[in-house]
């Protein structure tokens, strides 16, 4: 519990804590943007370079570029009269707090399981690479179809016009 | 289309920019304050009165008839006729301006009044650079100002001038004449009346 | 340790380095780690930036130049306290806000875009042994900083509750997005040459010699493509003409900075010229050979000068594009990205892997290059439009 780690942690979650809570949606998506900026540096303070840094290029750069494009369509400029929260949120965080404890519990639990001495394997890129291209090649395969069918469906989508109908000068 | 448009794009940039150093046709800035391109012939600026000779108020053309006054489009010409008579550019006695002011800040350079002046004493100067700070006068200009010297229209506008100095000329020759002419008849007269006899008294008391 | 057994070429070419080296014997050992960052990140700070003004004059000189007319040539001799003029007037100009504007993402996206910029210094060798952080994935850190920019724009946008602004914002975040894939495809090859995504490891592949000729990655056929395809798709992030409709001076007045006045435009300028810089130094480090010397008998120039004088190149070359090019509309500007950049760049990296493979010579140089140019050729064809004018069917107008 260094004071780095300290510092990372509370960013990430009052970022991720004001995407939840504030009533502009755009303040929102700013929030979420400083929460996966928090969590790729507690990344980087692990030692996972690659996968940190990788979150920062997938999840900045596009994933809260997509959310940013979805609020910028919707024009949702304006900011709900109140908090639009749903009437069951007790229940919520009766569950959050549950599964919180669950994973508290098996953390402190398995605890005593890990080395002592926290050595940082190096894990460098290319041990990355070798394991996605020997061992996990299947995965790997079906998350490419994967993106591909999802690319050409988006397309799919944008290319089709409503049924019959054409619009046009006349 | 394979991009060999945007080389020879490239290519006559590249030549613009170092030909820009070397000749002077690829660089053609005039830097305002301290050079200057000397202004052609037809330029015009704001107007000005044209005298004749050395003394400002006795050589104006100006009569006063107050045309150009009437027929500026803007108005800014303000003239003051005088009460008294002086010879104009042909000779001939007329009123001149006591004042004579033209508000150049209106001024649109149309050049009207230059056109329907009857006695061309009135041209369109080349000078602009007039630029003051004086917002409540400084641009309104009053006779003195205006006036300058026929040499000076023959520096600005020479062709122009070369005419409309003929053309007085001519006048001035014409008036001459006539006025030649007037007193030969004035002196014909004259003796005329001179050598009629004095006839004596006869008829003195034949009532 | 090189320190005073070292010729004067090589003193001249570590100044800098001994310099912190000698600081830092003087700061106490607590304090160390914390000295040694604000050492390395320092330099970085006031170099730049000066670099940055440097370039804007620059500009205004070499763009008149190329258009008949003397550049700005009142302020000192020849001009050069201009920068010295901007920086003034950006100074002491009021700082306007709308009314209307979300006032705190108003403020943060200039400053989010200049932290952007700077950051991707840490990663770029501008000398030997003169690097900020030498990360072992320093590559993939840089275009993920890129990302950051994006968000920036997006932040400048929206807050400014402008209808131009809004509009470039969304203008500049597309073509940004665009014009990503192919950046990072197109320096991917540098990376498969090299086999690390180390920066400093790409600029050591590079700086050996054989003969008098080094071996840069730009005299390869793969290397040369990559490197063209990624000072387009440079220009295209950095918003410079002819990618430039998203803050389009004549168009949409300033796009997505229409709203801002004073030092936050001026922060917003330096943060594009910042990012201008660092994608020219991360070309310059995955392709130009970074801060090695172009012939082996220059090498007794110190290396952050020719890392600089590259610099200078390009930001020439940027220049000079801007003056001869028209812009691009936004249509044709997509379909340049998603059409040409992206089937050339993947292609790109099947021959830098072909190159890996094939025998060195003078059969695997021609192979390679043959195949480029068809691909360059069928594709270039293929942007070509035929018979697509036809009348225009609205789909959400009545």
């Amino acid at each position: 519990m260094t004071l780095v780690f300290l510092i990372l942690a509370a960013i990430t979650i009052l970022g991720l804590g004001a995407a939840m809570s504030l009533r502009n949606p755009v303040h929102c998506v700013v929030g979420l943007t400083i929460g996966f900026l928090g969590l790729a540096a507690l990344y980087l303070q692990l030692g996972a370079q690659f996968v940190g840094l990788t979150q920062v290029l997938v999840y900045v750069g596009a994933v809260a570029i997509l959310i940013i494009f979805a609020i910028m369509m919707m024009r949702s400029s304006e900011s709900p009269e109140q908090q639009p929260y749903s009437r069951s949120w007790r229940v919520g965080v009766a569950i959050a707090f549950a599964v919180y404890c669950v994973l508290g519990w098996a953390v402190h639990f398995g605890a005593h399981t890990l080395p002592t001495q926290a050595a940082t394997p190096e894990l460098s890129v290319q041990q990355i690479g070798d394991a996605l291209l020997h061992r996990f090649v299947l995965p790997l395969e079906i998350i490419a179809v994967l993106l591909t069918a999802a690319l050409i469906g988006a397309g799919v989508l944008a290319l089709q016009d409503p049924a019959g109908e054409v619009r046009g000068p006349r | 289309m394979f991009g060999e448009g945007i080389l020879r794009g490239l290519a006559e940039t590249a030549r613009n920019f170092f030909g820009s150093y070397v000749s002077k046709d690829r660089l053609t800035t005039v830097q305002f304050p301290e050079e200057r391109i000397a202004p052609i012939e037809a330029t015009r600026d704001f107007p000005f009165l044209v005298y004749d000779g050395t003394d400002w108020e006795q050589g104006m053309r100006c009569v006063a008839c107050q045309i150009c006054e009437k027929e500026c489009p803007p108005k800014c010409i303000y003239i003051d006729k005088s009460k008294d008579k002086k010879p104009d550019a042909v000779g001939k006695q007329q009123f001149y301006p006591t004042r004579f002011d033209i508000d150049i800040s209106v001024c649109m350079s149309c050049q009207i009044c230059v056109e329907v002046c009857p006695f061309d004493a009135i041209k369109m100067d080349t000078e602009f650079e007039y630029s003051t700070q004086d917002r409540f006068g400084g641009l309104m200009f009053d006779k003195h100002k205006l006036s300058k010297s026929n040499e000076y229209y023959h520096r600005i506008h020479p062709t122009e001038a070369s005419a409309v100095d003929a053309a007085l000329a001519e006048e001035r020759a014409k008036a001459e004449e006539k006025a030649k002419a007037a007193a030969e008849a004035a002196a014909a007269k004259a003796a005329a009346a001179a050598a009629v006899p004095v006839v004596p008294k006869e008829s003195g008391g034949a009532a | 340790m090189i320190v005073f057994s070292a010729s004067g070429a090589e003193r001249a070419d570590q100044i800098f380095v001994l310099t912190k080296y000698w600081l830092m014997g003087y700061v106490p050992t607590a304090v160390q780690p914390l000295a040694s960052a604000v050492l390395s990140v320092v330099p970085i700070l006031l170099v730049f930036p000066l670099i940055f003004a440097i370039t804007t004059l620059l500009e205004r000189k070499g763009l008149g130049r190329i258009q008949n007319r003397y550049g700005p040539n009142r302020v000192g001799p020849w001009g050069l306290l201009q920068p010295m003029a901007d920086g003034l007037k950006s100074l002491t100009k009021e700082d306007i806000v709308p009314d209307s504007a979300d006032k705190w993402v108003h403020l943060c996206a200039p400053l989010l875009l200049v932290v952007a910029s700077f950051l991707a210094y840490a990663v770029l060798p501008i000398g030997r042994n003169m690097v900020v952080a030498n990360l072992s994935a320093g590559v993939l850190f840089f275009f993920a900083i890129g990302a950051l920019v994006e968000v920036a724009i997006f932040m400048a946008g929206w807050s400014s509750r402008s209808k131009y602004s809004l509009l470039g914002a969304m203008r500049a975040i597309a073509q940004m997005v665009s014009y990503e894939t192919p950046l990072v495809l197109a320096g991917l090859v540098a990376v498969m040459a090299t086999g690390s995504l180390s920066t400093v490891a790409i600029v050591e592949a590079q700086a050996q010699y054989t003969g008098i000729f080094p071996h840069w990655f730009v005299f390869t056929p793969w290397g040369f493509a990559g490197f063209v395809l990624f000072m387009i798709a440079a220009t295209a992030e950095s918003n410079r003409s002819p990618f430039d409709l998203p803050e389009g001076e004549s168009e949409i007045i300033a796009g997505y900075y229409i709203e801002y006045s004073g030092f936050k435009f001026a922060l917003f300028f330096l943060g594009e010229y910042l990012g201008m810089f660092a994608t020219s130094g991360m070309a310059i480090t995955l392709f130009l050979g970074g801060w090695s010397a172009p012939f082996s008998f220059l090498t007794w120039v110190p290396s952050y000068l020719w890392f600089f004088i590259k610099l200078l190149a390009i930001t020439c070359g940027f220049i000079w594009v801007r003056g001869t090019l028209p812009r691009l509309r936004m249509d044709q500007l997509m379909h340049f990205a998603w059409k040409f950049m992206l089937p050339m760049t993947l292609l790109n990296i099947f021959v830098a892997a072909a190159w890996k493979f094939l025998p060195a010579g003078i059969v695997r140089w021609f192979g390679c290059a043959i195949f480029l140019a068809i691909a360059f050729v069928l594709l270039t064809r293929g942007l070509k439009r035929r018979g697509e004018f036809r009348a225009r069917q609205y789909r959400f107008a009545e």
